[in-house]
Order: C-alpha cells, then sequence, then structure tokens
C-alpha cells in the first residue's frame, strides 16, 4: 500500500498526487514511469513520473481523468492509499547516460502537449541541474488547461506557452509554434523531445522530419504488466518490434509507424467505454 | 476391481465446465485414493523415482495413502516438494513418474499425480502444517520472482533458519501459477495462496511491486541492503512472436496478455476492471500447455477456438491430460499447419490467417521430426481474434543490469552444478537458467540452488552471524 501524502487539482480534470514509495524515489530518471493499481479489482495503469524527491521519498504523479481508472484515481484524497506503485519502468532517457560533455553540446527543445507536460518536467528539471540551458515549449487546448507552468518557469531557459483557441500565450498548435520559433525567429536545435497525446507526437515529427531535426519521442501504448511480459505494449520502430515498456518508451520519432501506433492504441476502446459507463452507474 | 484399470477420477461434465472457471478435475475421495494407492506395486527398484525431478519417493507416499494414514503421505512429500497440491495437477506425469510405472507395462500407470494431489490437498483441508523450522542464523537472503522457483529456494532457506525476503515484479505473488496457470486447471484462492501463507508462516518477507533491475538491482540488495547472497528465479516471461507479416494487428496478443489479463487480473469476472478482448472466431498458435490454457479460457469467454500447430498430435508438447479436456470442451485442432501471415481488414483489425500445411520430415535436435512446408498448401482461416502461444524467454532486464552475470545465446542464466552465476553470491534456478519448461524443473533446480547458497554462505562467513 503506497500513501497519497499530497494532492491538488492542477486544472479541472487534471490532478497531481505525491505517493510515499521511497524505492521508486530512490530509483527514479527522467524518461521513466510507473504502473498503478488504484485498489483490490483496478486495473493497472501506467502513469508519467512528474517529479520525485528522494529525502522525503516521495514520487509525483499528475492524472488527467479520461476513462474509469484513471477518474477512480483521481477520486482518492491525501491519507488514502494506492494499492500498488510499481517503477520506475522504463528505460530513462538516454542523454542521462551519455557524457555529460555531449551533451552539452547540443542544444534541446522540449515540446510538451497537455498532460505531457509532466513527464517533460523532470527532464527540464535535470539539464536544469546539470547547468544546461533548454527551451520548452507548453501547449494545450485552452488556458485552463496549461499545467505547471511557474514549476517549468523555474528550470527551462526560455518558456513558450501556447493555446490552441488563442486564449493565452501563443495562439496556436505546437507545431506552429515550433515553426514560429524555427522559422521565424531562426531558432536552432539539435535535438526536440516530444511528449503528449500521440496524435500531437505524430505531427510534431512529421514537421522536424522536415527540418531534418533529430526528436525523441514517448510512447504511452496500452500495457498490462509493463515488465516485458505481456507484449501488449508493442510499436513499431524502424521496422522493428518493439516493447515500448521495455525497449523505451522513449524512441526516434522519426522511425516510429504512427498509423500502427494510433491504430493499437484504439484496441480496447469499448471495453473503456463500457467499463466507464459502469462506473457511473455505480455513482 | 480390474487392478489393470485406474480408479475414475470425477470431473466437471464438458458441457458444464465450459461456462465456468471452476476447476476441472474434482479429486479422489478418500476411499477412491486409498483404492487407486493399492494398486501400486511398491517395486524394489522403484522406476518412478529415479524419473522424478525432484526424487520424490513415490511408492513410499503411496503406501501411507493405502494404509489411510494421509497426514503421513503429507509428511513424506514435504521432504521432497514445496508444491505437491501444485504438481499433483500440473506436472506432466505422462513423461516422467507414470511413464516407468510397471502397472503400466500390462495396463494403466498408477495415478501417482492424482496421489499426489489427494495427500496435498487432505494436509490443506486438515490443517496439516508440514515443515519446521531451524534457529534463526542472521543471515539475509533475497530472492528474485515468487514462482515455483522462488517459492521452493524461500521455502528451504526459511526452513534452515535463514532471513528471506522475496522480491515480486507483479502485484501478487506466485508468478506463473497466478498470471499463467488458469483457475480451472490451478484454483488461486484454495490452492496456491495457501501456499503463499505458508512461506509467510516459515518466516519469508514478500515485498510485491519491486522490479529488480528498475526498482532496485542485485548490486543495491548486496551492497546496500546487507544480503549475503541472492537467488534468481524470475522465470522466462518474455513472450515469443513468429515474426510474419501481420502480427501487430489489432486482435493478435500474446497468450501471456490474454491469460494474465484473464488470470492475475480476473478479467473474465464482472466486477474487476480490467478489459480483455476476446472475438468469435480464435486461433491459438502453438501446442503446449500455454496453448492449451488459452484455448480453453478462450473457450469459457464464449469463442470458437481452433489450436493450430505444425506437428502432429504425438508430438503436442502439452500435457495429455489438458489436450483431453480441450477436446472434451470442443476445441478444435488443425494439426500440421503453420501460419504464413495474419490478413487485417481495413480497420487493422484480424479478418484472417493464412497457414500452410506442413509434413513431417527427418528428425531435429530435439529428436522430433522437424515439420516442413508443402509447397502451394496455403489456405484461409476466417477468425478476428489470434492467440501467440509459441514459448517464453527470460526477460534480460536483471542479466543487463547485473554486471559480470553471464548469459548464454538464448539469455539464460549461465550457473555451475550447484546453481552459482558468474557473480559470486549470486544463485539462479528455473525458467530463467533453462527457458519455459515445467515447475517440477523449476523446483528442482531451485532446491539445488539452496543447497548451493547455504554452503556458501556458511562457508564464507560461518554457521552464524549477529543480525
Amino acid at each position: 500500500m503506497f500513501e497519497i501524502v499530497e494532492k491538488k487539482f492542477l486544472a479541472p480534470n487534471i490532478v497531481s498526487m505525491d505517493i510515499l514509495a521511497p524505492r521508486v524515489a530512490n530509483s527514479a530518471k527522467p524518461g521513466q514511469f510507473v504502473i498503478v493499481v488504484a485498489d483490490e479489482k483496478g486495473e493497472r495503469v501506467p502513469l508519467t513520473i512528474c517529479d520525485y524527491d528522494t529525502e522525503r521519498g516521495t514520487v509525483k504523479i499528475v492524472i488527467q481523468t479520461i476513462g474509469a481508472t484513471t477518474k477512480k484515481i483521481a477520486q482518492l484524497e491525501k491519507g488514502d492509499y494506492l494499492r500498488d506503485f510499481v517503477g520506475p519502468l522504463g528505460r530513462p532517457s538516454d542523454y542521462v547516460n551519455e557524457d555529460l560533455e555531449e551533451v552539452k553540446k547540443r542544444k534541446y527543445l522540449f515540446v510538451a502537449g497537455g498532460v505531457g507536460t509532466a513527464p517533460v518536467y523532470p527532464q527540464a528539471k535535470w539539464f536544469k541541474e546539470n547547468g544546461i540551458d533548454v527551451d520548452v515549449i507548453i501547449g494545450a487546448k485552452t488556458k485552463e488547461l496549461i499545467i505547471l507552468e511557474d514549476k517549468m518557469r523555474e528550470v527551462a531557459g526560455n518558456l513558450y506557452v501556447c493555446t490552441d483557441d488563442g486564449s493565452y500565450g501563443f495562439g496556436g498548435m505546437v507545431t506552429a509554434m515550433i515553426e514560429e520559433l524555427v522559422e521565424n525567429q531562426g531558432k536552432k536545435y539539435d535535438v526536440i523531445v516530444a511528449i503528449g497525446p500521440m496524435i500531437m507526437m505524430k505531427f510534431v515529427c512529421l514537421l522536424t522530419k522536415k527540418y531534418g531535426i533529430k526528436t525523441i519521442v514517448s510512447l504511452n501504448p496500452i500495457m498490462v504488466d509493463g515488465t516485458g511480459m505481456c507484449g501488449a505494449c508493442r510499436v513499431n520502430v524502424g521496422g522493428e518490434t518493439k516493447f515500448a515498456c521495455v525497449d523505451g518508451p522513449e524512441f526516434d520519432g522519426h522511425l516510429v509507424d504512427w498509423d500502427l501506433a494510433l491504430q493499437r492504441l484504439a484496441q480496447y476502446k469499448k471495453e473503456e467505454e463500457e467499463l466507464a459507463k459502469r462506473g457511473e452507474e455505480k455513482v | 476391481m480390474d487392478m489393470f484399470k485406474r480408479v475414475p477420477i470425477a470431473v466437471q461434465d464438458p458441457k458444464e465446465r465450459v461456462k465456468n472457471f471452476d476447476e476441472v478435475c474434482l479429486g479422489y475421495t478418500a476411499e477412491e485414493a486409498m483404492a487407486e494407492a493399492k494398486r501400486c506395486l511398491q517395486c524394489k527398484h522403484k522406476p518412478c523415482v529415479g524419473n522424478c525431478p525432484v526424487r520424490i519417493d513415490i511408492p513410499r507416499f503411496i503406501k501411507a495413502i493405502a494404509d489411510g494414514e494421509f497426514e503421513q503421505a503429507a509428511h513424506i512429500l514435504a521432504e521432497y516438494t514445496a508444491l505437491p497440491a501444485v504438481c499433483g495437477r500440473v506436472c506432466p506425469q505422462e513423461t516422467q513418474c507414470e511413464e516407468k510405472c510397471v502397472r503400466g507395462i500390462k495396463g494403466e500407470a498408477v495415478s501417482i499425480g492424482k496421489l499426489e494431489r489427494f495427500a496435498a490437498d487432505w494436509a490443506r483441508e486438515n490443517n496439516i502444517k508440514v515443515g519446521k523450522t531451524k534457529e534463526k542464523n542472521g543471515f539475509k537472503v533475497a530472492v528474485i520472482g515468487s514462482g515455483p522457483a522462488g517459492i521452493t529456494c524461500a521455502g528451504d532457506l526459511a526452513k534452515e533458519g535463514y532471513d528471506v525476503t522475496i522480491f515480486e515484479a507483479l502485484h501478487e505473488p506466485g508468478g506463473v501459477l497466478v498470471y499463467g496457470i488458469p483457475e480451472f486447471r490451478l484454483p488461486k484462492e484454495s490452492v496456491v495462496k495457501p501456499e503463499i501463507e505458508n512461506l509467510k508462516r516459515l518466516g519469508v518477507k514478500i515485498e510485491t511491486d519491486v522490479v529488480v533491475g528498475r526498482t532496485v538491482t542485485i548490486d543495491s540488495l548486496l551492497n546496500d541492503e546487507g544480503f549475503h547472497a541472492v537467488f534468481i528465479g524470475s522465470g522466462a516471461g518474455l513472450p515469443k512472436f513468429m515474426g510474419i507479416p501481420g502480427e501487430n494487428l489489432n486482435g493478435v496478443f500474446s497468450a501471456n496478455e490474454f491469460l494474465t489479463r484473464n488470470n492475475l487480473m480476473k478479467a473474465y469476472r464482472e466486477d474487476y476492471d480490467t478489459p480483455i478482448k476476446v472475438g468469435k472466431k480464435v486461433a491459438v498458435i502453438g501446442g503446449g500447455n500455454v496453448a492449451m490454457d488459452a484455448a480453453r479460457t478462450a473457450l469459457r469467454l464464449g469463442s470458437d477456438v481452433t489450436i493450430v500447430y505444425r506437428r502432429t498430435e504425438k508430438e503436442l508438447p502439452a500435457r495429455v491430460e489438458e489436450v483431453h479436456h480441450a477436446k472434451e470442451e470442443g476445441v478444435k485442432f488443425e494439426m500440421l499447419t503453420n501460419p504464413v501471415e495474419i490478413i487485417g481488414d481495413e480497420n487493422g483489425w484480424v479478418k484472417s490467417i493464412k497457414c500452410i500445411r506442413m509434413e513431417l520430415g527427418e528428425p531435429d535436435e530435439s529428436g522430433r521430426r522437424r515439420p516442413v512446408p508443402i509447397e502451394g498448401s496455403e489456405f484461409e482461416m476466417e477468425v478476428d481474434t489470434v492467440i501467440m502461444a509459441l514459448g517464453t524467454s527470460p526477460n534480460p532486464l536483471i542479466a543487463s543490469t547485473t554486471e559480470g552475470l553471464e548469459v548464454d545465446k538464448r539469455g539464460c542464466i549461465i550457473v555451475d552444478e550447484n546453481g552459482q552465476t558468474t557473480r559470486e553470491g549470486v544463485f539462479a534456478g528455473g525458467d530463467v537458467v533453462t527457458g519455459s519448461a515445467t515447475v517440477i524443473l523449476a523446483m528442482g533446480a531451485a532446491r539445488t540452488a539452496a543447497a548451493g547458497i547455504d554452503k556458501y554462505i556458511k562457508e564464507k562467513y560461518g554457521e552464524k552471524t549477529e543480525a
């Protein structure tokens, strides 16, 4: 059992929780994720790590309530317990294990879409701690869905905020923001890291391919165990089948078969809708 | 009574059992068990024992049952095996103990497995506690994985006085007994759980949700957490795929995924959240126990199921009883058939599977005749779900995060005759060493490694330490 020691809403349907899990907090690195089980009958759901505090032994997770399970988790309060909290899973981001001097030579741009801002935060923070300035774009549909802006500002070199409806910051999607930076402001980037909804990552990759800028994405396919056992998370990268949970979750976005990934994401849609309906009937 | 024939055992009616997940075989009554036990000839040369991977003194425990001394039978079994209720249900007896049974020469072999199960079930139902624990010696051993290997190694060491902690990656202990083997073959609450409880009673601590190689490492266990030795019993969890076109279409699952959703996550139950997807027409590829388990699970979820296997019925690696039960329940078999492509519809869902007919050629390394495709014999089978049950290999996570731990070309951890790996103080056993095999073989290897750990620690540190 893992205690929820802090909970707050970042947006109407996005909640942040600090979970007491010292082993996970001690081992977590940028790029990794956790699997959470809410209660006895709950499913295993992969969630991104937003921050970790080795002194307090806590891990911060951010959850957007989209289905029955994420709603169930979001309804828990400070002092409640999650039945299971497993991690950190997946490989850390490549730069974590690279020669720091090599990493310092590159200019990074992070592109965070919606709740994808949460996993970008520990990455930008890692760069800040290592004395490297990175540019960060945060994008969301509308102003109230922009999360973690202040925290991100503390760790980012330049922070650019954009909203699809123009209600806050730059008016347009993250791809328009990238175009603005690269084409109009003459920014040069060696690596772009894009994390957000799969469809966003796909379009970012289409754009950056045109620019010839290496792009890393963090895939969030369906998973059961998250340790390489089930193969539900298989994705095609550069013509090879990979398991996102153990080979990823980060991959070269220009090699990902996006249409297949999007198609596989819809595999349990009907069942998820039924579960959501059942959840509502209970309430 | 006809001494050449086995005492029949009660099973659930096939027509009924395809509608539930309750256990198929109902086990012997005391009278039936005694009658069956009396069929044992009590041979002096005991050929059955030599064919048992853990060398259970089979005639001795059967004699106890024949005499009505059921508790004694359970104690005899406990000398050799930590999981008799499990092995009595899942061991391939027909190729092990029962294969060599002298009764089997002129008639049917003694039902050794069913008698083992009877003794173990009787002991559990009558609250007989087997296994004694020696005084604590203060040494700490970490066991990775809580499947058959981990349970055996932890149990043996706890009885020797060691302070044992099991680290399990999943949220429930039991390994393949919980995520892989279905309820209708191995009941979780009544059979598996008591085995886990028994371990805890011996003082074994179990920490779930710990992925070794990620949450902690072997080095951190040895250097920071004060463990004197580590046993790796993490099994073979990585599913194999065929590498044919269309394998990533929606509706193609590994048997691991399908069975984990159903067994560990209890997706077959309305009150659990995890979904399971199974179509109207299902093809299960493979011929082992896992293929039978997946096929019979799909059947119970309401599908029409065909097993596609590239050799003939004679070569099926599954237990005879499982094949028999699968047939009784209505699973169809396409033998000498191999998939070459999975074909999808316009939305990326499976709509059919293209197969080729096979014939048996010359024997291969395993001694079985190699299946060879018959040119021009391709045909299409209409299915909407394909389940791949082609075997599994060890997860590379531990080997790749532990320096100096050597594996062979199949990714299996290399051990010596004491179960010690190429890293001092690190032992391994079970599927992680052999690749996917049986529960009983994993137990045998774990027992060897437990003895190896005992010897290693005592030679290095002495008989006792201040904890």
